[in-house]
């Protein structure tokens, strides 16, 4: 065994779909390369299963390069896996070492069923944007884009805030299963912005209502969220979710 | 046959307008009675799909991911462009209009370029309006950078995510018409099918990616904004999910596909570190501000970077490129690479690498200064590679990244299928053989937001036939061809993974059509990708259910298409006995090693039409009439 490759026992969350009840099954990955993202190193045991004829593992991703939000996994439980701020598609193999026995688990939120072993639905999210999450302007009649200075302080704030991916790490991660720190980075970049404020007390009303309607559980300031957000956003945007939604609470009485 | 292109008659900077007068419009009443079919969700889908529910169009939005937001623009890291000129540098739209023609190697279509670069300050007034947090001075306005291919600073961004963030505000606009109830969304639904009806696109058959089904939705017109097809090499800077499938399902409808063979390659990526690799990262172009490229002097040198004295580098790039230097067009840094490594010179495992150094301007500005400029990107070098950056230079190589080809479309943005429109990195008519950086984004949102809308008010103004039911029989026959086909895929219980075919393909394309091309090596990509097709539908192992989430069999058939898509490529390069842009024939070159163009023989856009598997298609050429721009000889010494 050289220094660059390992063995590893994978115990990984199966399900065949969304109605069956799931288990852990076990395989061992040989041979992985310390230069293999996690996924990749899926890639190679779902190589395996496959010339072996069993059922691959599902799991989501896409872009592989920690922006699009796709991928998810609990690994050691922890969401995202051991590295701060970064996605799973973004932790590599040199992250782990010969002989260690890793668990895979999908996000586990009521409000993101699993779909299918380590693939849950996520659509909550999208509903929640739906019923507020923009600035409604339609295409065409924007003022040119200097007419409206913004200091670049706030500019910089929002887009702290905008970075989120729309993982749902923060939600798994959280023992309530809240949505706060998501609702809270688009209620924050927006609210931080000019372009934001007509529509700023009806947006957090509406977003929040709608988190509470998808079963999401409210935040009880433990932190979880985000030490493991791959994009680093800070509670002090729950904090501003919360006095935004208590004056507009407020003001619409 | 030649290609009708459409563009209005008249002055260049006066078409967009005399179209827009001259254009037929749909009342209000009358749109709501229109469905429009919009496949992908990207800046360019999800931009129409918004602004046409916005019109009052019926919309239905399909993509493949688990939601609209995870389109692959969402890792556009740099900027968008557009002719503000708000530094005062002398930009103007004509200027961005000359470089895009410039950059694209003067195989482009002057009208549509121009019509881009008009709208191009559209896009960034809609784009703030949304609320994307662009980059800002201390005085509240907007900050722009410089990109390669310009003299003039005229790039919008945000941080490194300008397309994230362009994509969330397309993405919210869209989600803005979900909840109102305007456009009904698909997500995690792929089209594997486009329906014709007496000829004209009427509707699309897809495959829920959880259930399985299959089923066909009808409407007025279908609008494919399903990105590039970069993928068919396997190792790219593109998404996995990306791919040829719903632009091949169309070509094979009777849609022509133009100019496959402009493929580009971006120099600095990351370079491959084994077989298990599954994607390619691209590092900012920027990092060739600060850092320089260079590989031993001589081939089997395994001294450390740092222990190789100055006397037994080579800075290739500087010297052969003196005025340029390491800020060298994409095309010309990349085929530089290429060849370094193919004289031995290469660096890291396998020799498919090139130092990139920073210790020059470290020495020079201090690690703090590069750290504050590069700091996100040397982060993520560590966390791939393993390696700090600040200590030993990089390695990079250059890596698959854009598709300028792509489906043929007029001035509509409508391909030869009456309905059949096409949108972004999907088309192919704004880039020509090679695309500046900061131009896809534009030219994506410039599509949906401001192109569409007017000429699809134009179509429907001038066609009778209505949405057609989805029990006529051309449906119905669409739906027994998918189920057939993915019956087959599960049926063949062979030896092989479809990732072990894809491999091979994509290596067999990538060394014979890639960075460099040569008559001899494509004929033996053309002789030998039928015979890998042939096995894949003889020997892969295909396992699971049609009827369930089953993620093998979607990469299936996705690499089914890549299979017949690779041969069309091929040819077309064949075709093309000359070097442009991105389309690099080692037997057309200058006598220092630059591309050759023959305008004489190659000034047109290939659009070929399919003839069945295995077929030569048929080739149709639209000529590339150039009205006010002269057409030059690139150069960069």
């Amino acid at each position: 065994m050289s220094e660059t490759t390992m063995n590893l026992t994978l115990r990984v969350w199966r399900q065949k779909n969304a109605q069956s009840a799931g288990t852990f099954v076990e395989y061992e990955a040989k041979n992985i390369s310390v230069d293999m993202s996690f996924l990749e190193m899926l890639d190679v045991v779902n190589e395996e299963l496959t010339a072996r004829g069993e059922d691959p593992i599902a799991f989501d991703h896409d872009c592989r390069e920690g922006i699009c939000g796709m991928c998810s996994l609990t690994i050691n439980g922890k969401a995202h896996g051991p590295l701060e701020a970064t996605t799973t598609c973004q932790l590599h193999m040199r992250s782990f070492k010969n002989g260690d026995a890793i668990t895979v688990e999908p996000w586990r939120a009521k409000p993101f069923p699993v779909i299918k072993d380590l693939v849950t639905d996520r659509s909550a999210f999208d509903r929640i944007i739906q019923v507020g999450g923009f600035v409604s302007v339609s295409t065409g009649g924007a003022p040119d884009g200097n007419a409206l200075p913004i200091p670049k302080t706030d500019a910089d704030a929002a887009m702290d805030a905008a970075q989120c991916i729309g993982c749902g790490a923060c939600v798994a991660a959280c023992k309530n299963a809240s949505a706060m720190l998501f609702v809270a980075a688009k209620v924050g970049h927006l609210g931080l912005l000019p372009q934001g404020q007509t529509e700023r007390d009806r947006r957090v009303l509406h977003m929040v209502a709608q988190m509470d309607e998808e079963g999401f559980g409210n935040c009880t300031n433990i932190g979880s969220c985000s030490a493991v957000c791959p994009k680093e956003i800070g509670q002090d945007f729950i904090s501003r979710l919360n006095r935004d939604f208590l004056k507009a609470s407020l003001r619409a009485k | 046959m030649t290609l009708e292109s459409n563009v209005p008659s008249g002055p260049l900077a006066h078409k967009w307008s005399k179209y827009k007068q001259e254009q037929k419009l749909v009342n209000p009443a009358n749109k709501r009675k229109f469905e429009v079919l919009i496949v992908g969700s990207g800046l360019a889908g999800a931009s129409a799909a918004a602004t046409l529910a916005e019109l009052g169009y019926n919309v239905k939005c399909f993509c493949f991911q688990d939601s609209p937001r995870r389109a692959h623009s969402i890792a556009a890291q740099g900027g968008i462009n557009a002719a503000k000129n708000y530094r005062n540098d002398g930009d103007s739209i004509y200027r961005l209009f000359y470089d895009t023609i410039k950059g694209g190697d003067f195989r482009a279509r002057e009208g549509n370029v121009h019509r881009l670069a008009e709208v191009s300050v559209n896009i960034i007034d809609q784009c703030v309006a949304q609320g994307v947090p662009f980059a800002r001075e201390y005085g509240g306005l907007l900050d722009n950078r410089s990109f390669g291919g310009a003299q003039v600073s005229r790039t919008f961004y945000a941080r490194g995510q300008t397309g994230q963030q362009l994509l969330l505000g397309a993405y919210q606009a869209l989600s803005r018409q979900i909840g109102l109830g305007t456009v009904k969304m698909y997500p995690r639904t792929e089209m594997l099918d486009l329906v014709l009806i007496n000829g004209e696109a009427k509707g699309i058959v897809v495959r829920d990616l959880i259930t399985g089904a299959i089923s066909s939705h009808g409407g007025d017109a279908v609008v494919l904004a399903t990105g590039g097809y970069g993928n068919v090499f396997y190792l790219s800077t593109n998404a996995q999910g990306c791919n040829v499938t719903a632009t091949y399902r169309a070509y094979k409808k009777g849609a022509y596909f133009a100019n496959p063979c402009y493929t580009q390659i971006h120099p600095t990526c990351i370079p491959v570190s084994g077989d298990h690799q599954s994607k390619l990262t691209l590092m900012s172009e920027s990092l060739r501000n600060d850092g320089r490229v260079w590989v031993p002097k001589t081939a089997g040198d395994t001294r450390l970077p740092q222990d190789i004295p100055e006397g037994d580098r080579d800075y290739y790039l500087e010297r052969k490129y003196p005025s340029y230097g390491n800020l060298a067009p994409r095309d010309i840094a990349s085929r530089a690479a290429k060849e370094a490594c193919d004289n031995g010179l290469g660096v890291g495992p396998g020799g498919r690498g090139v130092y990139l150094d920073f210790s020059d301007a470290i020495k020079r500005l201090g690690e703090d200064k590069i750290r504050e400029r590069y700091g996100n990107l040397f982060e993520m070098y560590e966390r791939i590679t393993g390696e700090n950056a600040y200590q030993r230079p990089m390695r990079i190589y250059p890596a698959v990244h854009y598709t300028m080809g792509g489906l043929w479309v007029d001035y509509n943005l409508m391909s030869n299928i009456p309905g059949l429109f096409v949108l972004g990195e999907a088309n192919f008519s704004d880039h020509g053989a090679n695309r500046l950086g900061a131009s896809a984004l534009m030219q994506g949102l410039a599509d949906g937001y401001f192109v569409l809308p007017y000429t699809i008010a134009n179509h429907f103004a001038s066609t009778k036939q209505h949405k057609p039911s989805t029990d006529a029989a051309e449906f119905k026959e669409a739906e027994q061809e998918v189920e057939a086909r993915i019956k087959k895929l599960l049926s063949i219980n062979g030896k092989r993974t479809v990732n072990d075919f894809h491999r091979e393909l994509g290596k067999l394309v990538w060394d014979k059509c890639g960075m460099a091309r040569n008559d001899a090596g494509l004929k033996e990509a053309l002789a030998r990708i039928p015979a890998l097709r042939e096995e894949f539908w003889e020997n892969v192992n295909v396992l699971g259910d049609a009827e369930a989430l089953n993620p093998a069999l979607e990469r299936a058939g996705r690499v089914a298409d890549f299979m017949e898509f690779a041969e069309l490529l091929c040819l077309d390069a064949l075709h093309r006995k000359e070097s442009c842009g991105g389309h690099f024939r080692e037997e057309y070159q200058t006598e220092d090693g630059e591309a050759q163009r023959n305008d004489e023989e190659f000034s047109y856009v290939a659009a070929w039409g399919y003839s069945g598997v295995g077929n030569a298609p048929v080739l149709n050429k639209e000529p590339l009439v150039y009205e006010e721009v002269h057409m030059t000889q690139r150069s960069y010494k």
